[in-house]
């Protein structure tokens, strides 16, 4: 679904990534984890293109979007994208950020989409604020919007940067269990996370990244119960 | 004849009168074009300003707004109006009033662009960055979720532009115009009033009318957008 060839990523003179090949397969649920400054989050953002990559490729079902000629709107309604500070429009009521991306885009007419936001806010058990506006919602509220938004789009990948890091420790729950329902369902996720219960849970595979390299990755249980890079069993002894 | 007879005499009398409400429309026609002007411009030279310096298409333009606004911001406004007045409009029959309104509409236009730039440059990266995630292209985001945001955070300083914009248009007597205050400075001559204390308290409290005016409609366009901040 998703191939990187060797992404190189810097800003300045700071070589932020170094010379990474990934893949992701439809699916898969790729948690990746390590230190911050380790570079997780500029992959995730390099997967849709928020950040250039200076060098390498990424390949999104088959379409090369690191080519300058790719119409990178049209790659991007179909991946999804949760930020870790929600990012929810605060000038629009709930109803209008999740149906302004489907409407605009063409995908859908505004009864439609509507419609759709309707599901969408009932499912996560927020349909009494379709009318409200964000500075009216809970930390952990927004972020469920946040995800219900993305998912408007009806995409066929959700990438996740820290999502609950921003949240209220009470809070981080009801948004990790939108996230496991969506995961079983099928949707294809990749997650850049601190949270190691949820990376064992939910996760098909989890990658440690540091410096710019991934370091070591593997399924969950093995990955948690026998890390074999020296970094790794250092990062997972202060966190676990 | 005190203070209190030749003020009311301005107000009694049709000729004083006429003289000052033609004065009052001038200042008003000035202020109103120049507003327009600056606005429209402004915007425009904001928006050019912000363009990706990437684009090879808006590297001069870039470089002329940057220049224009360096320039009408660091020359003295009545300068700016001779100019305008007898150098580049100075043609035989030419409305003073036209040449006035585009003086004050480009003056304007420097300042205002600033306050537009500063206020789209305030909006969060991680809005435009949402919008484009969810495959929005680069005018949507901006059209729809970053300058409804902006024009909140610019009203106020638009606004302080704006009044300091009508006080400015007292000058253009100085290129022989007949606005609000040169028709003050005419009362108070020896031919009329021969008493400036009058006329000029007259005229101020014309000028602070048009401002409280202006405060207060701002003050209700900011009620409106911040609508969206009620918790």
């Amino acid at each position: 679904m998703i191939d990187v060839k060797n992404l190189s990523k810097s800003f300045g003179d700071h070589l932020v990534l170094d010379d990474i090949s990934e893949h992701i397969s439809p699916g898969e649920k790729v948690v990746v984890i390590g230190p911050s400054g380790s570079g997780k989050s500029t992959f995730l953002r390099c997967l849709n293109l928020l950040e250039t990559p200076t060098k390498g490729t990424i390949t999104f079902e088959g379409t090369v979007i690191t080519d300058p000629k790719v119409k990178i709107d049209q790659v991007r309604q179909q991946m999804g994208m949760v930020f870790q500070h929600f990012n929810l429009f605060p000038n629009m009521t709930i109803r209008k950020n999740i149906t302004l991306a489907p409407v605009r885009t063409g995908l859908m007419k505004q009864d439609e989409a509507d419609e759709v936001a309707a599901q969408l806010l009932q499912r996560v058990d927020l349909s009494d604020k379709a009318e409200a506006y964000p500075a009216q919602l809970s930390g952990g509220q927004k972020q469920r919007i946040a995800i219900v938004r993305a998912l408007a789009m009806k995409p066929k990948v959700m990438l996740f940067d820290e999502p609950t890091s921003a949240l209220d420790p009470e809070m981080v729950g009801e948004v990790l269990d939108v996230m496991k329902e969506l995961a079983q369902e099928g949707m294809t996720m990749v997650v850049v996370t601190h949270e190691m219960g949820f990376a064992r849970e939910v996760g098909s595979r989890v990658l440690f990244m540091d410096g710019g390299h991934i370091l070591e990755q593997n399924e969950p249980r093995a990955f948690f119960d026998h890390p074999q890079h020296p970094r790794t069993q250092l990062f997972l002894s202060k966190v676990l | 004849m005190t203070f209190v007879e030749k003020f009311t005499l301005i107000f009694s009398n049709a000729k004083y009168l006429d003289s000052m409400l033609t004065g009052l429309r001038m200042t008003l026609a000035i202020s109103v074009g120049a507003a327009a002007l600056g606005l429209v411009l402004g915007t425009i030279v904001a928006l050019v300003g912000l363009a990706s310096s990437k684009n090879p298409l808006v590297k001069i333009p870039k470089l002329i707004c940057a220049v224009y606004v360096t320039v009408i911001r660091g020359t003295p406004m009545a300068l700016q109006l001779f100019i305008m007045a007898f150098v580049v409009f100075a043609i035989r029959g030419f409305p003073l009033v036209v040449t006035a309104i585009i003086a004050f509409g480009i003056n304007s236009g420097a300042y205002v662009s600033e306050n537009i730039r500063g206020g789209i440059l305030s909006v969060d990266v991680g809005q435009t960055e949402a919008g484009r995630s969810l495959g929005l292209s680069a005018g949507t985001t901006l059209w729809y979720i970053v300058i409804p945001q902006a024009i909140k955070n610019v009203i106020p300083s638009i606004g302080n532009e704006l009044i300091a914009l009508i006080k400015e248009t007292s000058i253009v007597s100085m290129i022989g115009m007949y606005d609000l205050t040169a028709a003050a400075k005419n009362l108070g001559s020896g031919q009329n009033l021969a008493n400036y204390l009058a006329p000029m308290t007259a005229a101020a409290l014309f000028y602070l009318a048009i401002v409280y005016l202006l405060t207060f409609v701002i003050k209700i366009i900011e009620g409106r957008l911040r609508q969206s901040d009620r918790r």
